[in-house]
């Protein structure tokens, strides 16, 4: 491990995913200035970082919802940014992208949810549908809740669900966004298996964003720290658990105190204390 | 004119750019969304079916206000054998197309907006995009073409339970002859009353229904951000029913 961009395995013959040198803006705020990523073929790639990183934006990005000001982002060889609206549905059909809050249509019920793919993008007969939903249901443990409506689910259990939606269409790439948020140790628990699962059985690449240092560590094959719009470190779970970079430190550890900022940029703590009100 | 009146302005024809632009796109995901008549037919439900009870109760007041003012002003005169020619031809031209795309804007263009902005707030047309299924297909397009079809059929309710509103009361209790009522609505309503009528409540219809779409569409994803939608949807469909309504009338002179 590197303390530095080019650690990362640039240009791999079998990268499926390749950010390549991305700037980003928005209303003239720098997001990215020069970020590098590369996820390799059935490989768990972790993306980290403190809140505010632009993480989902990366996500974004990859998933071609927005345009990089420059740089390269291909995804299955090809330049997102330059695909025309038909190849990039092409393109996001082998794709899944699990949100953050799951993001299930609040007008259908669970069984409806996970079938919508595969409605909207094939002619199968229903009894087939039906077998499919159903197997991917029971892979996240929900066949039973396939009648409830998305409003009737947990959080952890509305993750489950789009999880199942995520794979009904047997993507090559997974992509989850903070998917271990808010859970509860067993629901976290049962993420956390079943995305390794996932990529174990399915052989997907997958993408995880998130800042739950210990959860992710414990699947990536590769992960990336990401810090004031660029990649500051990258390596396995094991070489940045060894890093002694004050940075990776700082993150893997939790401390408030080292190079990324914890408090917002303000005035003199004390000098505001002492201040009269306005 | 001042800086301010010209940001308004500037903004104002920004913003109408950019629903034209929206519409633009919106005709063009309407003809796939015509293959998909169950999404239709559900929107025209949600949209229509369930504002039927608020359009037969506002019908039936006004046709009943229609007859009572109606009989007061045609018995000065004395003609109140033209009663149910007056409260059919207000009916039919002005106020059956403009309270029913009123009274639509409230019930289900807010109910649009509003469904749309929360689908847009909590990621739901992010996934479909995601999952390269076009939201503009999937939901605009089919709510728009559930509220083009629910206007004018909503009118037709409208007129029919106003005109029996009107019936009631001039006849049931001011005591106008029953087959005058009739027989002179029959004979006085021509073909281009009710074809204007028609045009007008299809005009109403798109425009109600392409403002409360575009609303919720672009609304910014927070919950204040959707309550000004909504409250946009309200105040835009309104004063635009009442502009087309001149223009229209203006134009079936």
């Amino acid at each position: 491990m590197t303390d530095s961009q080019t650690a990362t395995p640039q240009g791999a013959s079998d990268a499926v995913i390749d950010v390549r040198d991305v700037h980003y803006a928005i209303d003239g705020r720098p997001i990215f200035s020069g970020l590098d990523i590369v996820a390799r073929r059935g490989l768990i790639t972790a993306v980290m970082g403190p809140s505010g990183t632009g993480k989902t934006t990366l996500l974004r990005l990859i998933t071609g919802q927005i345009d990089a000001d420059s740089g390269l982002v291909s995804v299955f060889g090809r330049d997102v940014g330059t695909l025309r609206r038909p190849q990039l549905y092409a393109m996001r059909q082998r794709m899944g992208m699990l949100f953050q809050n799951g993001a299930l249509l609040t007008d259908i019920d669970v069984f409806e949810n996970v079938a919508f793919p595969v409605r909207e993008h094939t002619d199968l007969p229903e009894p087939l549908i039906r077998k499919l939903v159903l197997t991917k249901l029971e892979a996240v443990g929900l066949r039973g809740a396939a009648h409830l409506m998305p409003g009737e689910l947990s959080g952890g259990m509305a993750r489950r669900v789009a999880l199942a939606r995520a794979i009904v269409m047997d993507p090559e790439v997974l992509i989850y966004d903070e998917p271990f948020v808010g859970l509860d140790p067993i629901s976290l628990g049962v993420i956390l298996r079943l995305v390794k699962q996932m990529n174990d059985a399915l052989k997907i690449t997958s993408v995880v964003v998130s800042h739950d240092v210990q959860e992710i560590s414990s699947i990536a094959d590769y992960s990336y720290l990401l810090s004031e719009g660029r990649v500051v470190a990258s390596g396995t779970p094991a070489e940045l658990a060894r890093s002694d970079s004050p940075t990776v430190r700082q993150f893997m550890t939790g401390g408030a105190e080292g190079p990324v900022r914890f408090h917002y940029p303000a005035a003199d703590y004390a000098a505001e204390l002492m201040e009269s009100p306005r | 004119m001042s800086a301010a009146s010209k940001a308004g302005v500037t903004e104002l024809l920004r913003k109408t750019g950019l629903t034209g632009l929206f519409f633009v796109r919106l005709l063009g995901a309407c003809i796939p969304a015509l293959a998909r008549p169950k999404l239709i037919i559900a929107q025209i439900y949600n949209a229509g079916a369930r504002s039927l009870i608020i359009i037969m109760l506002s019908g039936l007041f006004t046709g009943m206000v229609l007859g009572l003012q109606g009989y007061d002003l045609l018995n000065r005169f004395g003609a109140t054998e033209a009663l149910g020619t007056a409260a059919a031809m207000a009916l039919l031209k002005e106020l059956g197309p403009v309270l029913t795309a009123l009274l639509f804007a409230g019930r289900a263009g807010t109910a649009l907006t509003s469904e749309i902005g929360l689908m847009r707030a909590t990621d739901q047309l992010t996934a479909m995009e995601v999952m390269a299924v076009d939201p503009m297909r999937y939901v605009a397009a089919p709510r728009f073409l559930g509220g083009l079809i629910a206007v004018p059929l909503l009118t037709a309710v409208f007129n029919l339970i106003g005109l029996y509103g009107a019936q009631l009361i001039g006849v049931q209790l001011l005591g106008v002859d029953h087959g005058t009522f009739w027989s002179q609505t029959q004979s006085a309503v021509a073909l281009k009353d009710v074809t204007e009528g028609i045009v007008k409540s299809i005009v109403f219809g798109a425009v109600v229904s392409l403002i409360a779409v575009n609303e919720g569409y672009h609304a910014e994803p927070t919950a204040e951000g959707v309550g000004l939608a909504t409250t946009r949807t309200v105040v835009a469909s309104s004063v635009m029913t009442l502009l087309l309504d001149y223009i229209l009338t203006a134009a079936f002179m």
